[in-house]
């Protein structure tokens, strides 16, 4: 070892370093060979998938949502649209805490919980990048208040958006419906790729029934981004189309009437055309404004209107179900004269009361004194419920339900919205299945007379009206006209529907019952007389008076000292003119007393509402 | 004699060179590269200006330093080395007493006018102090010399670890390990350090790596595990070579940087962009170009006479091999996220001084082989 650390080989050392060189050459020449094939690997072999990836990073779809149809009533007057309004919208991705920056807008503008829900359960349908929104319909204030502050809130933007507008407010809601934020329940029921960019969705009445044809169809931008998600260029784009606008049967003047008429009273009037069952107006009072909903209702004002006991989120026309009263008789009459119970001039004697065999139990007439012989006719124009009792004991509550039901009742009328409910037509078999109860015999008196478990909504009622006037073709009602397709410029119209024909036994029969209706308005000693005064045409109606509650044998209901709340129902059924029917209708005034005095001028006001500006814009201009 | 006057006639350039005592081929090699690197750096910094400028200065100050060097005679750059390398130490301790912490890690020392990195410093010490302690020896080594040259490699290697600063430990690290294996240590003692190292490898994962620098490694493994996190930059990196294709997308219009998905785009992660923008064609025309250089200093080292300058040009070489190395390995998912730049690429002043400082060495490492021809 001392020996060879003395002499230094030169040439030695330089043969072993050169040697080393080589080495680390060739391994520098392999380690670089792996870094190409590797690069080879990526840019050749695996050259398309990274493409894609790129793509996809680079390239994002942006939904544009469409604009929501339009809808007019019959005459073209706008009953809901869409304007632009202010929404608070928050871009999560840009935004560095959440929590923070709710609690900074807190500060500026009232924002309660359930926004902050919404807007969660919102977040989870979009990308970190796209927009959300957070408050819609900002006022000009808020607008004022917030713009002046957004420089402090990163991601937070105030956009104007189309959104859905009520412009007559309260009026015809509960034809209309509302549309209101999208919710995880709805969700299920729609194609959320079609929904992506869409915030309300239809919640009730021809919104919700009409949904696919209103929504449109989305379309599509695809943007190039960059790697903060910012949009820098469009690549190409997709036009939304948007949803069709529905032209609808109501009468936007009749129903306006109806709702003024109304007043503070609750109840509900269906009016339609009976010979193509289009309805011309679909009152249900109170009504509210849906303009909160779309807007996003806070817990407070929705329970307000939940728990009021004026009840203005039910809708009466559809989903109310009320004891028909006297409106049954016309129906009943026809009845005894079909299955030749009672002729048209068979008489009954009404002493006030009717006695069952065998039973103690007194069936009370309205009028405690009786109204002596009465045959059909009398037995209608004047209400005469002893009539009814002894025509009902003898048909007999099968045949009546069996008739009734080819009128429509006990069923739900088809008509194109949402919650409808189907009444009630009692039977044997109803009772013994639902009740697990023999049927009285009691029982069909009060049925016949419209009281009892027997229920109808008011729109099948005024369907059932319609099929009276038409003599037994019962068209379906419907609320929409035509649709009208921008997109492909078209309009499709909606083909009137029968739901059932009613075939007479006797032809004569109508005109016995028919007449017996116009002298409810026309006799001196109809119910309804009061209402003819200046008739120019010929109405055929039939009052009604359902009890709410009932009274005890021996006592007496005195009207005066009934609260309100206890108060009968009036109704009203009728249709006009008589001969050639183009209006039919059906009032329901909750608590309003009688028929004859709250619920039939009603109908009168409507049908010459209707009645005489129809003639006056179809018949000729008279010549100069 | 006309022949002469031919040659000179012919090329100015080269007696300029000449002159300067600069390595012409060598020069040609750099000046393209850094061509290349100005190129990309304009795409991948978003066609900055400002920021082209300040680069263009940093490399002035660089090739006057390597200039500088390239006429320092070897001998007395053999006769600074141990006085080069104890200043090192010596500033190496000082830093982690009162450096300056940036990005979690305590590597810069501030003397008011400059920031200085010590670590950087010891790129150049270390080999520089290596090959002068073994150029005295008779090689190949023998153990107590190899024992000694291992501690004045781990000492500074270990400080630089501890800031912690991988990617400059690993350089300065292989920097010294070069000089060691050029020197003719035997393939045995390499065996038996390979398998401690393998042995230790455990241990080390367990205490001498920081969580950051495991999480890396694990990244490695498996990018997808953390997608936005640390994975990120490898996903977008190899995202970014492998849509570039044979041909590219072409100067300024790579999607991914451009478009800002890749992170560090103008420094460490600047071969991708070069990999997205020209594709495998420019990729490879790139590590030719880096080949170039590193068998040119070999080359160099090889026809040495002086074993001083050897082994100091060869270690130059291969370390500046190690930067490419790294780098591309890491940005094409072979090796662990370390930040090691691509070398007179990558935007930054520091290593491109020393690299060009370490080229200047090398080029008055073959004059001085000139001269004792």
């Amino acid at each position: 070892m001392a020996y060879r650390e003395q002499l230094k080989d030169d040439y030695q050392e330089t043969r072993l370093v050169q040697r080393r060189l080589i080495v680390a050459a060739v391994i520098v020449l392999v380690l670089m060979s792996i870094v190409l094939g590797r690069l080879y690997v990526l840019q050749v072999v695996e050259h398309d998938h990274f493409s894609t990836l790129s793509n996809s990073n680079r390239v994002r779809l942006k939904a544009l949502p469409p604009t929501r149809g339009l809808i007019y009533d019959r005459n073209g007057i706008v009953l809901a649209d869409n304007l632009p309004a202010y929404r608070l919208e928050i871009i999560r991705e840009e935004v560095e805490e959440l929590d923070k920056t709710l609690e900074g807008l807190k500060q500026l503008v009232e924002i309660s919980d359930l926004d902050v829900k919404k807007f969660n359960l919102a977040s989870k349908r979009r990308r970190p990048f796209e927009s959300v929104p957070l408050l819609f319909n900002l006022s000009d204030d808020e607008v004022a208040r917030l713009a002046v502050n957004l420089h402090q809130f990163q991601g937070v933007e105030i956009n104007a958006r189309l959104t859905r507008n009520y412009p007559l407010g309260k009026h015809a809601v509960h034809a209309l419906g509302y549309v209101a934020r999208i919710d995880e329940r709805d969700l299920n029921s729609v194609d959320e790729a079609n929904y992506a960019g869409t915030t309300h969705i239809g919640k009730l009445g021809l919104e919700k029934f009409y949904e696919g044809e209103l929504h449109g169809e989305v379309g599509y931008q695809r943007v190039e981004v960059n790697a903060s998600g910012r949009t820098l260029r469009v690549l190409d784009e997709k036009p939304p189309l948007p949803g069709n606008n529905l032209h609808l049967t109501i009468d936007s003047a009749l129903q306006q009437l109806a709702e003024d008429l109304f007043a503070d009273e609750r109840g509900s009037v269906v009016a339609v055309d009976p010979n193509n069952g289009e309805i011309l107006a679909l009152v249900s009072m109170p009504s509210f404004d849906p303009n909160l909903f779309v807007k996003g209702i806070s817990s407070a004002k929705y329970s307000e209107l939940r728990d009021s006991s004026q009840q203005p989120l039910f809708n009466r026309a559809l989903t109310g179900q009320y004891p028909p009263g006297s409106t049954t008789k016309p129906f009943f009459g026809l009845a005894g004269l079909e299955y030749n119970i009672m002729g048209p001039k068979q008489t009954v004697y009404c002493g006030g009361y009717y006695l069952l065999p065998n039973e103690e139990r007194k069936y009370r007439d309205w009028k405690k004194q009786g109204h002596g012989k009465m045959d059909l006719d009398g037995a209608i124009t004047q209400s005469c419920d002893v009539y009814f009792y002894d025509l009902s004991y003898s048909l007999g509550i099968d045949r009546m339900s069996v008739f009734m039901k080819q009128f429509g009742f006990g069923q739900r009328t088809g008509v194109d919205s949402t919650g409808e409910r189907p009444g009630l037509m009692p039977s044997r078999g109803w009772k013994r299945g639902a009740r697990g109860q023999p049927w009285y015999p009691g029982e069909t008196l009060i049925t016949g007379i419209g009281q009892g478990y027997m229920l109808v909504t008011p729109i099948q009622l005024a369907s059932a009206t319609g099929a009276l006037a038409l003599q037994g073709t019962r068209y379906k009602p419907h609320l929409v006209k035509t649709i009208e397709y921008p997109a492909d410029s078209m309009e499709l119209e909606t083909v009137p529907e029968v739901s059932g024909v009613y075939n007479i036994k006797k032809l004569l029969n109508w005109q016995h019952v028919v007449k017996a209706m116009e002298n409810v308005v026309h006799n001196i000693r109809g119910t309804a007389f009061r209402i003819s005064k200046g008739l120019t045409y010929k109405i055929a109606g039939k009052t009604g008076t359902a009890q709410v509650f009932g009274i005890a044998q021996d006592e007496e209901y005195d009207e005066e000292n009934v609260s309100k709340k206890l108060r009968d129902h009036a109704l009203f059924v009728g249709f006009a003119p008589a001969e050639e029917p183009k209006i039919a209708m059906a009032v329901i005034v909750e608590n309003g007393g009688h028929g004859s005095s709250t619920a039939a001028p009603i109908a009168r006001k409507m049908m010459d509402a209707y009645l005489l500006r129809y003639n006056a814009t179809h018949e000729p201009v008279p010549n100069e | 004699m006309s022949k002469i006057i031919e040659n000179d006639q012919a090329s100015i350039s080269r007696r300029i060179l000449d002159a300067f005592r600069l390595d012409p081929l060598l020069m040609l090699f750099l000046f393209l590269l850094s061509g290349f690197g100005f190129l990309i750096l304009f795409s991948a910094s978003g066609s900055n200006i400002d920021l082209m400028l300040r680069q263009l200065t940093r490399l002035g100050v660089a090739v006057f330093l390597m200039v500088l060097v390239a006429n320092i005679s070897l001998r007395l750059l053999k006769k600074m080395s141990l006085v080069i390398y104890l200043v090192g130490v010596l500033l190496l301790i000082a830093v982690m007493g009162f450096g300056e912490v940036g990005k979690g890690a305590q590597r810069w020392l501030d003397f008011g006018f400059i920031r200085f990195q010590p670590s950087e410093f010891m790129k150049l010490a270390m080999p520089m102090m290596v090959a002068s302690y073994l150029s005295e020896k008779v090689l190949p080594v023998g153990w107590k010399d190899l024992l000694i040259s291992a501690a004045l490699v781990g000492v500074p290697v270990l400080l630089i670890a501890r800031q912690p600063d991988l990617g400059t430990a690993l350089l300065v690290g292989s920097a010294g390990f070069f000089v060691l294996f050029l020197a003719g240590v035997r393939w045995k003692i390499f065996m038996v350090l390979g398998l401690l190292a393998s042995l230790m490898a455990p241990l080390l994962w367990k205490f001498a790596l920081h969580d950051y620098q495991r999480g890396r490694i694990l990244t490695l493994l498996d990018p997808e595990s953390d997608p936005l996190g640390s994975g990120y930059h490898i996903i977008q990196s190899k995202i970014a070579i492998g849509s570039g294709g044979v041909y590219g997308k072409g100067w300024l219009n790579g999607t991914q940087s451009q478009l800002d998905f890749l992170p560090e785009r103008s420094t460490d992660f600047i071969f991708s962009v070069f990999g997205e923008e020209f594709g495998l064609f420019g990729s490879v025309l790139l590590v030719i170009l880096y080949l170039l250089i590193i068998y040119r200093g070999l080359y160099i080292s090889a026809c040495s006479k002086d074993t001083y300058g050897r082994l100091l040009a060869g270690a130059l070489s291969l370390t500046f091999f190690v930067y490419l190395f790294v780098n591309t390995g890491m940005v094409t998912g072979l090796l662990p996220v370390v930040g090691v730049p691509l070398p007179l690429v990558s935007y930054g002043g520091t290593s491109m001084v020393t690299l060009m400082v370490g080229f200047g060495m090398i080029m008055a490492i073959r004059s001085a082989k000139r001269f004792l021809a």
